[in-house]
């Protein structure tokens, strides 16, 4: 919520820092949609002489050709096939990229399998240092990550800056003092590395999730083949070159970029003997069937439709912020986005009217800009299916709030997105959009917002609303979700743990029950 | 002489003992091949109205005091005490020499109440409060996951049965077990021990008839939110793992040596708990984060 709520502050700030000439099109495009209201005309004030505030891409290094990274080295795939990674908030290329398959798959796993003779050996009080040493040099490197992650993702700078690469960093930092530590852990228990994981991760946060699997991985002793998803390659292959620089033994860590059939390849090779999924819920399915019958361990972060829930007694202004920072932060590629709202009957309009508002103080553009809220949607693909959603989800008879700001003519962007008068029948109720579509409901009551939140297959996350205690506790309890938001959203630390109820998956990331996965008695 | 009266073997739903739906029967015979007793062969439609009865009693026993849970558990021990002898007749009937039998129940007694020990214990070990770097109070609690089925060992048919249902029950989960076909009597027995410990009915329903038949339904149902199978056949373990993935089941695969001590440990608890963290501001806090 905090976050949400410097948002303003932030910008404010930026526009006294940078007295760059203003071009036309942005104080245009604010006053043009503030027009309407008294809260926005308030802000017409701060935002009319706005300037852009981009992002220098300068002192980033980038390649032109990016290669596998197997064995402490980078090399050419076997098939010597790469395709282009590009940047969404352009459509232009950026860099290629190698197309790994099943060979390259399999010399990164005999690698990995190789280096956990020895590293799994290796004293717990060194293998921590490692760990440090990488943590410490993303945050050397912190703002060519902040960019490269921005440039290929679509994410908003401010969001990659603030988010995703501190926290990247934290993960690595606190997992490694867990490295010599880990029989406090587990009561009772010697615990001891796998051995093998094959990790895959989703576009959504690509460098924070390599860490979010890398660290608990490493730190308990265990080696990896990591695939990044195929639309975000880049900062995982930096992370690689960090890897190389700080001298963790050859094959401890492997990164094969690729696409399907690539992460496909790792599940079914018979060296593996861990995976760790993040991604949808139909690819999760495909790997826990694909798996049966052997000795492989998984762990499954999958999809969500999170309940965030409004009490009338709720603070509502920060009610609010919470529900643009559930839904909009990060374009809404979240599986733990507050994608269905509930809101009690009697303050509904109230809430509605000030999120309307709110909304049309969001800037959506260029993703590069410190000021921009809402950045560019991944890919043309995911771009696609939002817009499939939105039309159906006013053929199924919502009522469809948009607001008229102008987006990019070129790349992939969408308007934040509302849906009010939604049931529960409908399908952009029950289905995982993973964009910026919220839809709203009403409740009058607390068993029936309860019954509501919980009627879905998912249960990743819920958010609570109120200024009451005890009603919190009484609903952090019912929620059928493994992570509860209470008069707040979308926080996430290294120390707390992530992970789902029900179809959301299964399996912890973070904290101490992070390192669980990642061993055996 | 006095006629024996021959007991009736039937299910254990909802906490009360229904007869199969299908009207099925198989014979169950001792060594000598003497007809011991007719027991149920339970249908899929009696599987699917025993996770009717443990998704009702979900609700419930999770949200009853851990405290009461652990006197609930304690309960059934004391039952099972006190009908000892029957479980060793019957233990023997099965095929066991007399001093097996007696040393399974006694076993199984003492599994009952370590469990019941660990009813309000395992939170504090398998919890925390998390130290964040923003200024929240944050902290994880181990929950049930839900409904459990599960298809109970062949062969340790009451001390492998409890040393199942002890760990799953004492962590407020609900569940459907299917008994050990060529053992099954004692299983049932163990019902009229759950029916008169005040453990409410639909927490535990018990099942008997046949794995092959009924094992790829204990892990297709949409309604069940983990599967445990605790026998060697490979392929319907595999199998089970597979329909799994249908609803992201948790399954998990215990065939283990019931009658050794590390076989009864929080571990097994922990198998069927979902960690849920709870994240709440905490107010008027200095720029360096929580105070914990």
């Amino acid at each position: 919520m905090s976050k949400s709520i410097s948002k303003i502050k932030q910008v404010t700030k930026e526009k006294r820092q940078k007295s760059v000439k203003s071009p036309p099109t942005v104080a245009k495009r604010i006053a043009s949609v503030s027009s309407e209201s008294s809260v926005a005309k308030k802000t017409v004030g701060i935002f009319s002489s706005l300037a852009p505030a981009p992002e220098s891409s300068d002192h980033i290094q980038l390649k032109s050709q990016y290669d596998l990274f197997i064995n402490g080295k980078f090399v050419k795939p076997l098939s010597k096939i790469y395709y282009d990674t590009i940047n969404p908030a352009t459509g232009k290329k950026i860099a290629s990229v190698a197309k790994g398959n099943e060979k390259d798959i399999d010399a990164a796993v005999k690698s990995a399998n190789k280096a956990f003779e020895s590293w799994s050996k290796t004293a717990p009080k060194e293998r921590a240092k490692y760990i440090y040493r990488i943590a410490r040099m993303i945050q050397e490197r912190a703002r060519e990550f902040a960019v490269i992650e921005t440039m290929n993702g679509g994410k908003s700078i401010r969001e990659s800056r603030d988010i995703d690469v501190p926290l990247a960093a934290n993960h690595f930092f606190y997992y490694a003092g867990w490295a010599d530590k880990l029989e406090y852990a587990f009561p009772n228990r010697n615990p001891k590395p796998i051995g093998v994981a094959g990790q895959i991760i989703p576009w959504n946060f690509p460098l924070l999730m390599a860490a979010w699997k890398l660290a608990p991985a490493l730190a308990t002793g265990n080696t990896v083949v990591l695939k990044p998803a195929e639309s975000t390659p880049l900062t995982a292959l930096k992370l690689a070159e960090i890897i190389q620089e700080s001298g963790l033994p050859d094959g401890v860590v492997n990164i094969v970029t690729g696409f399907g059939d690539c992460g496909a390849a790792l599940v079914n090779h018979p060296q593996i003997n861990k995976i760790a999924f993040t991604g949808s819920t139909p690819v999760g399915k495909y790997i826990q069937k694909a798996i049966a019958g052997t000795n492989k361990k998984v762990t499954l972060e999958l999809g969500g439709k999170a309940a965030n829930i409004i009490f009338e007694d709720a603070p509502i202004d920060q009610a609010v912020e919470g529900i643009v920072n559930g839904i909009f932060f990060n374009q809404g590629h979240v599986c733990c986005a507050g994608s269905r709202l509930f809101i009690q009957e009697n303050v509904a309009e109230k809430v509605i009217k000030k999120l309307k508002e709110r909304m049309k103080t969001l800037i959506v553009g260029d993703p590069m800009d410190k000021n921009t809220d809402i950045g560019a949607v991944n890919s043309k693909e995911q771009l696609n299916k939002i817009n499939h959603y939105i039309k159906l989800g006013q053929k199924e008879g919502a009522e469809i709030f948009q607001t008229d700001c102008a987006i990019p003519s070129n790349g992939f962007f969408c308007k934040p997105t509302l849906f009010i008068g939604t049931s529960q029948s409908h399908r952009i109720v029950q289905e995982e959009i993973f964009g910026p579509v919220l839809t709203i409901q009403t409740f009058r009551t607390i068993e029936e917002v309860i019954e509501k939140a919980n009627n879905i297959p998912y249960g990743l996350s819920a958010g609570v609303w109120t200024d009451k205690g005890s009603k919190i506790f009484n609903l952090t309890t019912k929620l059928k979700a493994g992570v509860i938001w209470a008069n707040t959203y979308n926080k996430f630390d290294p120390t707390s743990p992530f992970g789902g109820y029900k179809e959301s998956g299964f399996g912890r990331e973070g904290g101490v029950h992070g390192l669980l996965p990642y061993i055996k008695f | 002489m006095q006629l024996e009266i021959l007991k009736t073997y039937k299910l254990y739903i909802g906490g009360s003992f229904p007869r199969t739906e299908s009207g099925r029967f198989y014979k169950l015979e001792n060594k000598k091949k003497e007809v011991i007793a007719n027991v149920c062969l339970s249908s899929r439609k009696d599987f699917r109205n025993a996770v009717v009865a443990a998704r009702k009693a979900v609700e419930g026993w999770s949200g009853r005091a851990a405290f009461n849970r652990g006197q609930i558990l304690y309960r059934i021990a004391e039952m099972l005490e006190g009908r000892k002898m029957q479980f060793v007749e019957e233990l023997i009937l099965q095929g066991a020499s007399k001093a097996t039998a007696e040393k399974e129940v006694r076993q199984a007694i003492d599994r009952c109440v370590y469990y019941s020990g660990w009813c309000d214990k395992y939170q504090p070990l398998f919890g925390s409060v998390n130290p964040v770097a923003s200024s929240h109070f944050n902290f994880s609690v181990p929950e049930p996951t839900g409904v459990v089925s599960v298809i109970a060992d062949e062969n340790s048919s009451l001390l492998g049965f409890i040393s199942v249902v002890m760990p799953i029950i004492a962590g407020g989960n609900t569940c459907v077990i299917l008994a050990s076909e060529t053992k099954p009597l004692c299983s049932i027995s163990f019902a009229e021990v759950l029916a008169t410990s005040d453990l409410p009915g639909g927490v535990v329903n018990i099942l008997t008839g046949n794995s092959k038949e009924l094992h790829t339904h204990f892990a297709s149902h949409m309604d069940v939110n983990a599967v445990v199978y605790c026998r060697e056949n490979a392929e319907e373990a595999k199998a089970i793992a597979a329909l799994s993935s249908l609803n992201v089941k948790r399954s998990f695969m215990w065939q283990k040596d019931w009658s050794k001590a590390e076989q009864e440990n929080p571990y097994f608890i922990m198998d069927l708990q979902e960690i849920k963290t709870t994240w709440h501001p905490i107010e008027n806090i200095g720029v360096t984060g929580a105070k914990y």
